[in-house]
């Protein structure tokens, strides 16, 4: 980005490296939403509706990492994919790939606690019925997880919300390198550090509008989707 | 069914997601590097032509001097490029680098409050301004971070003969973060800092601070570039690491950092010809 140009600026000549990284942005946190969706939907299913030993210390913890700080989650996956780290042969420190996984690991508890309590909640006012139509458990999860699927979007939405928030992790994973694995919240902190606040906070704002955008295109396909299902 | 429209759409999502980042990684490199190269603006001219002429991208991720130089300890960088010779010739004892270049200096300067409390303006010697500082107990903000620049202003206390360890005060702040942040800072606390002189002259947000104390041989901020040793890090790409080294002191690389501008303003002197540096 040169220097002197407000984020409206850049953002109407169509600034390449802004596009470029508004992109890698969305790349990385929808990855990680979908992937920690892959893992955490299952697992909050189970969770509510598998009765074992352990269950209960488990939820806690799950709820707990719901606010595993982002720094933390970074320096971990560092560590695992450091060169002298036990993963480091993958050779994925400073890629775009390691920031997916420091995010999936954040996200992942998010889905899976509200995904846990969504079904939890839709499974007692459920539980008779599905008791007497004589299905196997995976039935009844894939039945419970598709008639709570509207409530569940709000929980995919709060994982994207983390995710495309966050920088505390993927600045340590990713490196912040310029036109590679630099992203809205990295280049935030790092125009603060150049003392250019005013495009600072136009790419903050530019960061806050794509979120409401977002957000409100889940709100609009979730409204057409009730109407679909009556 | 619900399912099958489930599988299909995940599944294109992953593909989606696993063909998005495997971008072409032919020819490039990881540099580890310091704040005051990347928020002077230095890489962001110098890069684009050395990859002009060789192909090879050169991927720079900021950090602090110490923190840099522990990246490249781990083997996670191909060559790391900072400025603390100490720190630096400690790196190589260790046998983490091979060989020690010297690229160009800077100079650090002193930056307060135009109102300068502790009436350091104009002082040649940068010793006596950070005694004055310590007397008038006027606000100091410490990098606090290991890097290059935090080692400078640790070698200016003890010339000062102040044990700023012991004899520090509420006036003195350690923040941890990079030049920028540091900076800020100082510009929100009306406080004192160090800063080099390319980070500063690059800064946008310096409101009422000016350089009061500049010119002391003893603010000198040399840079030193350093390939990781591949003996003890075999996934170091030593030919294009090198590459990149051999450009930086070659007469070219050279004349390219003397010609990085800013107002007029040059920020980084070349001295690879010079064997003390």
């Amino acid at each position: 980005m040169t220097d002197n140009a407000s984020a409206l600026q850049l953002l109407l000549s169509g600034d390449p490296e802004l596009f470029a990284i508004v992109r890698l942005s969305l790349q990385v946190s929808l990855s990680a939403v979908l992937f920690a969706t892959l893992i955490g939907l299952p697992t909050g299913a189970f969770l509510a509706l598998v009765r074992f030993a352990g269950r209960e210390p488990i939820i806690v913890v799950l709820n707990a990492l719901m606010g595993l700080p982002p720094v933390v989650a970074g320096l971990a996956i560092f560590l695992l994919l450091s060169r002298s780290g036990p993963l480091g042969g993958l050779g994925l420190l400073f890629t775009p790939q390691a920031m997916v996984v420091a995010q999936t690991l954040l996200v992942t508890p998010i889905i899976a606690a509200l995904a846990r309590q969504t079904i939890e909640d839709l499974w007692v006012e459920y539980r008779d019925e599905l008791a007497a139509m004589d299905v196997g458990p995976l039935r009844r999860i894939a039945t419970l997880i598709w008639d709570a699927r509207f409530s569940l979007v709000t929980a995919l939405l709060a994982g994207w919300g983390r995710a495309a928030a966050e920088v505390g992790a993927i600045i340590i994973v990713g490196g912040n390198i310029q036109g590679f694995t630099r992203t809205m919240t990295t280049a935030i902190a790092l125009e603060t550090s150049k003392g250019d606040l005013p495009l600072a906070i136009g790419l903050g704002m530019i960061l806050m509008s794509i979120v409401i955008l977002i957000n409100a295109l889940a709100w609009l396909a979730r409204r057409a989707g009730e109407r679909y299902a009556g | 069914m619900f399912n099958r429209r489930c599988i299909i759409a995940a599944a294109v999502l992953c593909a989606a997601a696993l063909a998005a980042p495997a971008h072409a990684q032919d020819k490039s490199i990881v540099v580890a590097s310091t704040t005051s190269t990347q928020d002077s603006g230095l890489f962001e001219y110098l890069l684009p032509i050395f990859k002009q002429k060789t192909g090879i991208t050169v991927k720079v991720v900021a950090l602090g001097t110490g923190q840099a130089l522990d990246v490249g300890r781990r083997g996670d960088a191909d060559v790391v490029f900072v400025h603390a010779k100490e720190q630096e010739e400690k790196f190589l004892a260790e046998g983490h680098g091979v060989k020690r270049f010297p690229v160009m200096y800077n100079d650090f300067v002193l930056i307060g409050p135009m109102d300068d409390p502790a009436g350091v303006k104009g002082m040649k010697d940068a010793a006596r301004a950070f005694r004055a500082i310590k007397d008038k107990q006027a606000d100091f903000i410490s990098r606090g971070d290991r890097s290059g620049t935090h080692s400078a202003e640790l070698k200016l206390w003890k010339i000062a003969g102040i044990d700023i360890a012991k004899e520090r005060g509420p006036w003195y702040k350690e923040i941890g973060q990079g030049m920028g942040a540091a900076l800020n800072t100082a510009q929100a606390d009306n406080a004192y800092v160090l800063s080099d002189r390319g980070t500063w002259i690059h800064f946008k947000n310096k409101g009422n601070l000016a350089i009061l104390v500049e010119g002391d041989k003893r603010m000198f901020n040399q840079y030193g570039v350093m390939l990781v040793n591949p003996a003890k890090h075999p996934n170091v790409k030593k030919e294009l690491g090198q590459e990149f080294i051999d450009w930086l002191v070659s007469p070219e690389g050279q004349k390219a950092i003397a010609n990085y501008k800013i107002n007029g303003q040059q920020l980084f002197f070349p001295d690879a010809d010079d064997p003390n540096a």
